[in-house]
């Protein structure tokens, strides 16, 4: 042991930005250099805990890769080369504003802002609305929206952020897929709290690795089959009467009865009765029940009316009705566990034990808290009940162009058991549950919205809740460049960041100016076909012009896309910049109640490097963005706020809303929670207050806040909500069949899908889950290609973010496929050999590992430790580009199709389908070199 | 007597790494450190770490236990390091059962590290001196540290708390209890070393109609 | 374990030149002061040959400078115990040789001699034991590691003694030629038993109690690392079996059957005894990489694959 050097001399507190978790953490500096950082032992996130990733933070400071200057592509140099002059901030500003001002001025959409993990929507989205732009987004849309828009449009909230398995109460915890990104460190503690305490957790996963490891069960799935299985638990549940049926009947539309007037314009609508009072003017509440006492139809929840779910009945004026809840029982009949057993690779007699374990567990265990609470309806109840089975899935499920369908019926199997915002079961956080579908941000529907030198009239990313929703001109055209909001992607409430250089690249539906990314690798991990995604960007026309003129790429780090930018914006690392965890954007809230996070600066700056929001509201100021400045007296317009830590100080949503960006020591003296006016000492009350705010509420507010009275006012008045109504679960999806019914010519709309999407939209629109083969499968020949090939991202390394880290790196250097060894063994595959991989679009060279724990027909890999040669600053004989791989070279981001194909994504939502790739495998010729390699199309 | 130790629990561990880099990054900069890095960016890099975690699969599919392992110095009772040490800087700690490396005194001749059967033990390249875990001695007994800080890197961050840290001589240590209570168990006990660390084995929890 | 030349260099180095002294204390004990000229000699040679081996073992030290400090723990290290006994035994053989050289009274001389004898056998034990002390090193943890230090060390210090002779003592090289022949025959048996003990062996530690789960089949995967560590490093040879098998076969052949027959059909010629000599230690190197690489360490089990 050396001498023993006091260690402390100064410690701050923030919140890591290692992934996306968002812990809070202690930074300890001597001499202003950092020397370690742990967890926050008095953050409610982690409770003091740390990740790998977290705790190797001090080496992404160190990083041999950090960006410290704004860089401009040199004269001549090819995209993709990476050859740079540095210019100064005061260049790289002017060359900006120059630009944006000419597209703003003349038309806004041919500026294209797409951000990768940022965690800082709420800004990125507000400076794209007011510039004007709809073409915005996020990473959602090749992330796991399937996992947000399919349980937010049925039950109103999701996992992710936004909500959880309430495991201090589970009984059953069931894990369906890879799911141990989000949210992770909360997780671990919950997870080992609740295996201890002597829970069961069965895991569900054609891989068991990760959490998975630890379950007490492990279920071995065919990847992308997820919905049968789902589907059968669900039938199974039925047949046995094993549902909560109060539950299903109070709390969800299973009870709704559905018009089954066939040609007629509300066939599949449910049918309503004449009030229409509503508490929120999107939405009816007077959905019509058949009353099982006075056995007529009555309006839902009316005084001492107990729906019939089951059966088939006729309204007075004679329209042939049935409770959607018969309409999922008629579904389900047929989804058997011998049928999903064929599908899954699943014994049918597993799926009914399952399913007796689900419904047993949920009904045995099921106890009462004695918390009162009073529903949206008036009525009081002295207790609230919990039927204790808990359940978690995120890019495992949602990643695959069947996923919208497959979370719905995982959400529809959560409510059968009731267990939706109850205790044991999934549980909310502020600001969910929001509506079914939400109303809170509501999309522009045509082309009128984009005006030059004009906000764009909506947000640039919302919930449809019909055609009347989508954004398209009067011929049906997407009005986005990456074609969200449009026929081919209705539901794309996250955007499609995957379809953007593709679309743009050939000018459908039209060539864009500026691309602005921040934060996403799009030209090596983030993209589909990813070679085809580099030669895209730089492809020039006939003229000698790019094809996308201008890219502008905004990161701490060179990466594979930075290579690519005409401007190069260094940004800060987490430890150098102001960021806030917003309610307005992805919540950090725990289960009860709203929460809110920021980062502070806690070392300066390396180099010239800048925050990026620092840059936005320095060029938001510069483009007068209405927003974003004040006029005087004068008429001169001057900036309003001085950088991005003034910026959230001092914005609320609309004038003297009191709503901002922090909800937390609002008020001039910061005595107000939630709402309130600004405060200037916010920043200095979040850092002394361990950069977090956490506002519990009452118990009476914490459970059934899908239809808690109590809740709702409060969350109006808070601004959480915008309207006190409850929010039904949706067995049946009527907004669906809202889309459906423009797909067979109907509806109230008047908008129908082009002729070559009717098909589709009629098919995957349907109203109640079912299950389809992913379509990339169902264009594959299976003889051919008989293996799924999945990734998963490795708990210590987040995707492209940590290649750099000098130890992270250490953990993982590269990457192996694994396989199981008796198919394995089969194709002649030694442990540790090299093969090819080989998909109908490309194949890649790379080294087998034997692995006992993946199911026989898929292979796996660790996500992006593969890395370009060159890239992230590595040597170039580094591991990561020598003997690691990246699987997306095997996957298309088009499938072929009506109309030149179609993108490879769920046809609801455009969620990317990642997991849906098929391949084969076959050894490498042992004259081939001993190093990873890719190839386009397949040659053998 | 005292004898200080970690018990893992391989019933919660997921594998996580948390504790490899935290070990990493409080000993880098600490009493025990520097812990070297060779090539950090380039070919085969590979540097000095105290802790690591290691995956075994047992069984064959599809009954498989996919196993994180955790693993550091065992901090033996009758640690076979330390009487071969030529130098006495391989030592165990009378008063807390701790065994460490005195750099001062390390020749780097190994020959500990050949007498540990457990693989414990590496030898900084670029320091060219033994090391080991310390169990964090230079934040467990700092009375600068609030109390609940005193504890060894990796207990600390650990998100499944599957590393459980005390005295396994007192029988009513968190410790103690735990191997008593789960079936703790000592690695390699052929070789009679006493390991103070333990593991707890998986616990599974089944289900009955 | 990884063979490592310095200390594969030290222990041949020195128990050649023990053997050496061995040889010569023993011709100077039967035959008086005729040997004078020979003594002196083999103490020069095994001097010689003594320092050379103490300068490789320092390339086996991370920190060289500190060497001194390894003689305290000579109550529980059999290595701080060599590095005492390895001086005294040098200090011995120069004493003895320069009693010769000063021709100093004949019971001062064989007391010396005999001190030195003394010193020689610790050495060898010493030197032996340091390997097999490690219980769970199972190759190594047996009575037959010392004895065949102690033998193979003899044997190549009298091989040594035979040129030695012939240029120094010439009337006596048969029969040193003879009890080389005679002990490096019973140290070629000892070394085979030993073999064929180790070849019998079954690892006591197991991929099932290094993880303490009962199970017949478990399999690593992932070691926790990619670019490999001192783990990977110090306790692997590297090499493929037929590296080692050979290495095996060129000891087995060159370590006693070549330097035999050159002993005994070599017609007694220098050119022959020198052969003889650098045959079997170039046999002996083979034997000292086999022994390391042949020991297989119970941490390798944590070692096994990466992913």
């Amino acid at each position: 042991m050396r001498g023993m050097d006091a260690p402390r001399s100064e410690m701050k507190t923030t919140t890591c930005y290692m992934c996306a978790c968002r812990c809070g953490i202690r930074v300890h500096l001597k001499d202003g250099e950092i020397r370690y950082i742990d967890g926050n032992p008095e953050h409610p996130l982690n409770k003091g805990v740390i990740c790998a990733k977290g705790a190797s933070g001090i080496m992404k400071q160190k990083s041999p890769a950090r960006l410290t200057r704004p860089l401009r592509r040199k004269a001549g140099a090819e995209r993709g080369a990476g050859d740079f002059e540095p210019i100064s901030w005061e260049e790289a500003f002017s060359i900006l504003e120059e630009r944006l001002k000419k597209i703003r001025a003349s038309d806004p959409k041919k500026f294209a802002f797409f951000t990768g993990r940022d965690q800082m929507q709420a800004l990125t989205s507000l400076f794209a609305r007011q510039f004007g732009t709809p073409n915005y987004a996020a990473h959602g849309g090749f992330c796991s929206v399937n996992m947000a828009a399919g349980m937010i449009y049925t039950i109103g909230g999701s996992f992710w952020e936004f909500g959880g398995p309430d495991l201090e109460r589970a009984k059953l915890f069931v894990m369906i897929g890879t799911a141990e990104d989000h949210h992770s460190n909360p997780l671990k503690i919950a997870i080992s709290k609740f295996k201890r305490a002597g829970g069961r957790f069965i895991s569900v996963n054609p891989v068991r690795t990760g959490y998975s490891a630890i379950a007490d069960e492990w279920i071995p799935i065919r990847p992308g089959t997820d919905g049968a299985l789902l589907m059968a638990l669900c039938s199974e549940l039925v047949r046995l009467d094993l549902c909560d049926r109060e539950f299903v009947a109070q709390y969800t539309n299973a009870g709704y009865l559905v018009n089954l007037d066939e040609g007629g314009d509300e066939e599949g609508l449910f049918a309503c009765g004449k009030s229409d009072e509503r508490k929120n003017p999107f939405r009816r509440h007077d959905q019509l029940w058949w009353d099982r006492r006075s056995n007529r139809a009555v309006v839902n929840h009316s005084e001492g009316a107990d729906p019939c779910l089951e059966g088939e009945y006729r309204l007075e004026d004679g329209t042939r009705v049935k409770p959607a809840f018969e309409l999922l029982r008629e579904r389900l009949r047929e989804c058997t566990p011998e049928w999903a057993a064929e599908i899954t690779g699943i014994a049918a007699a597993k799926i009914r034990a399952l399913a007796r374990e689900l419904g047993a567990t949920a009904r045995k265990s099921s106890f009462e808290l004695p918390i009162a609470w009073t529903d949206s309806w008036g009525r009081k109840h002295a207790t609230v009940r919990g039927n204790p089975v808990a359940f978690h899935a995120m890019r495992g499920i949602a990643a695959h162009s069947n996923g919208f369908q497959a979370v719905r019926a995982l959400s529809i199997l959560m409510s059968l058991l009731g267990t939706i915002d109850r205790p044991g079961g999934f549980r909310h956080k502020a600001p969910f549950p929001r509506g079914t579908p939400p109303v809170y941000a509501r999309i522009p529907s045509s082309p009128e919205a984009v005006k030059p030198n004009t906000p764009l009239a909506g947000a640039p990313l919302g919930f449809p809740a019909g055609p009347e929703d989508l954004f398209i001109d009067a011929e049906g055209t997407p009005v986005r460049i990456d074609k969200a909001f449009s026929w081919e992607y209705p539901l794309a409430v996250h955007g499609m960041m995957h379809n953007v250089i593709a679309n743009a690249w050939r000018g459908d539906p039209y060539r864009i100016d500026t691309l602005m990314i921040f934060m996403a690798n799009m030209a090596w991990n983030s993209s589909m076909n990813t070679l085809e995604a580099r030669r895209m960007l730089n492809d020039k026309d006939e003229d000698g012009e790019y094809r996308i003129p201008f890219l502008v790429v905004c990161d701490a780090f060179e990466s594979e896309t930075t290579a690519f930018a005409d401007l190069v914006l260094p940004d800060t690392t987490y430890l150098e910049r102001h960021d806030v965890m917003s309610l307005l954007d992805r919540p950090v809230s725990e289960f009860d109640g709203p929460m809110d996070s920021v980062r502070v600066p806690v070392v300066p700056p390396a180099g010239e490097c800048k925050p990026f929001q620092d840059v936005l509201v320095e060029l938001a100021g510069r483009l007068n963005f209405p927003a974003f400045v004040v006029e005087d007296e004068n008429g001169n317009k001057k900036r309003k706020f001085k950088d991005y830590a003034d910026f959230i100080v001092n914005f609320e949503t609309e004038p003297g809303s009191g709503q901002g960006f922090l909800s937390g020591w609002r008020g001039a003296k910061g005595d107000q929670a939630l709402v309130g006016e600004p405060n200037p000492d916010q920043w200095k009350m979040y850092a002394s207050n361990n950069c977090v705010f956490h506002h519990a509420m009452p118990e009476s507010m914490q459970y059934m806040r899908n239809w808690n009275q109590e809740y709702h006012e409060w969350a109006q008045r808070m601004k959480l909500r915008r309207h006190p109504d409850p929010i039904m679960i949706q067995i049946y999806a009527e907004v669906l069949q809202r889309f459906r019914l423009a797909a067979k010519g109907r509806g109230p709309s008047g908008r129908r899908p082009p002729p070559h999407l009717r098909k589709r939209i009629e098919t995957f629109f349907d109203p109640l889950p079912f299950f389809y083969f992913p379509l990339e499968r169902q264009v594959t020949d299976l003889q051919r290609y008989p293996l799924a090939a999945i990734t998963q991202r490795p708990m210590a390394m987040y995707h492209s973010w940590d290649s750099q880290n000098a130890w992270l790196r250490q953990i993982h250097t590269h990457n192996y496929l694994f396989v199981n060894p008796s198919m394995a063994r089969a194709q002649h595959i030694a442990d540790g050999g090299w093969i090819w991989v080989e998909s109908q679009w490309g194949k890649v060279r790379c080294m087998a590992r034997y692995s006992e724990a993946v199911e026989p027909g898929t292979v796996w890999t660790w996500n992006a430790i593969g890395k370009a040669q060159g890239a992230w600053k590595l040597a170039p004989d580094a591991n990561e580009s020598q003997l690691g791989f990246l699987l997306n070279h095997l996957i298309s981001d088009r499938l072929p199709g009506a109309a030149g194909g179609v993108s490879n994504s769920d046809p609801v939502t455009g969620q990317a389908g990642w997991y849906d790739v098929r391949v084969r495998i076959y050894p490498a010729h042992p004259g081939e070199p001993k190093r990873s390699a890719y190839e386009l199309k397949a040659t053998q | 007597m005292k004898q200080l130790a970690l018990v893992i629990d391989l019933n919660v561990c997921v594998g996580c790494h948390a504790c490899v880099t935290s070990c990493k990054e409080w000993n880098n900069a600490g009493a025990a450190g520097p812990l070297s890095d060779q090539n950090p960016y380039g070919k085969d890099p590979s540097g000095t770490f105290f802790n690591r975690v290691q995956t075994f699969e047992v069984g064959e599919f599809p009954n498989t236990e996919t196993v994180h392992f955790p693993k550091s110095c065992l901090h033996c009772e009758d640690p076979p390091c330390v009487p071969v040490c030529p130098t006495g800087a391989s030592y165990k700690r009378a008063e807390d059962g701790i065994v460490l490396v005195d750099y001062d005194k390390c020749i780097g001749c190994k020959y500990c590290a050949w007498a540990c059967p457990y693989g414990a033990r590496e030898m900084d390249q670029q320091e060219k001196v033994m090391t080991k875990c310390t169990l964090c001695v230079d934040r467990i007994y700092d009375e600068l540290l609030p109390p609940q800080d005193r504890q060894p890197a990796c207990v600390m961050a650990c998100p499944t708390n599957a590393r459980l840290f005390g005295d396994i001589h007192d029988p009513e240590s968190v410790v103690s209890r735990a191997i008593r209570d789960n079936g703790g168990y000592a690695l390699m006990p052929e070789w009679e070393t006493k390991p103070a660390n333990h593991y707890l084995p998986r616990r599974k929890t089944g289900y009955e109609e | 374990m990884r063979p490592a030349w310095s200390v594969i260099l030290l222990t041949t180095l020195i128990g050649a030149a023990q053997g050496l002294f061995l040889a010569a204390f023993a011709v100077d004990f039967l035959k008086a002061n005729s040997a004078k000229t020979m003594v002196i000699a083999s103490c020069a040679i095994s001097l010689l040959l003594l320092a050379a081996g103490l300068v490789a073992s320092f390339f086996h030290l991370g920190r060289p400078e500190r060497a001194w400090r390894t003689a305290s723990q000579w109550r529980t290290s059999w290595l701080s115990r060599e590095v005492i006994v390895l001086p005294a035994f040098m200090g011995m053989v120069f004493l003895y040789g320069v009693l010769h050289v000063l021709e100093v009274e004949r019971k001062f001389v064989m007391t010396a001699g005999l001190a030195g004898v003394a010193l020689c056998i610790a050495l060898f034990v010493c030197t032996g034991m340091i390997y097999a002390c490690l219980k769970f090193l199972q190759e190594w943890h047996s009575a037959l590691t010392p004895l065949n230090y102690l033998l193979l060390g003899t044997a190549s210090g009298c091989t040594l003694a035979v040129p030695v002779a012939v240029l120094t003592f010439p009337q006596f090289a048969g029969v040193l030629a003879l009890a080389a022949f005679s002990i490096g025959a019973v140290a070629y048996l000892m070394r085979c038993a030993s073999l064929v003990r180790n070849a019998r062996l079954r690892p006591k530690s197991t991929p099932a109690t290094a993880i303490g789960i009962d199970h017949p089949r478990i399999v690593q995967k992932a070691q926790g690392f990619m670019g490999g560590s001192f783990n990977t490093r110090e306790f692997f040879h590297g090499r493929p079996d037929r590296v080692v098998r050979a290495a095996r076969w060129a000891f087995l052949i060159l370590a006693f059957p070549v330097p035999a027959w050159l002993l005994g059909w070599g017609g007694g010629s220098l050119q022959a005894y020198v052969a003889a000599f650098a045959i079997q230690f170039a046999g002996l190197l083979a034997e000292r990489w086999y022994f390391f690489a042949e020991a297989r360490h119970p941490q390798n089990l944590y070692y096994q694959s990466m992913a």
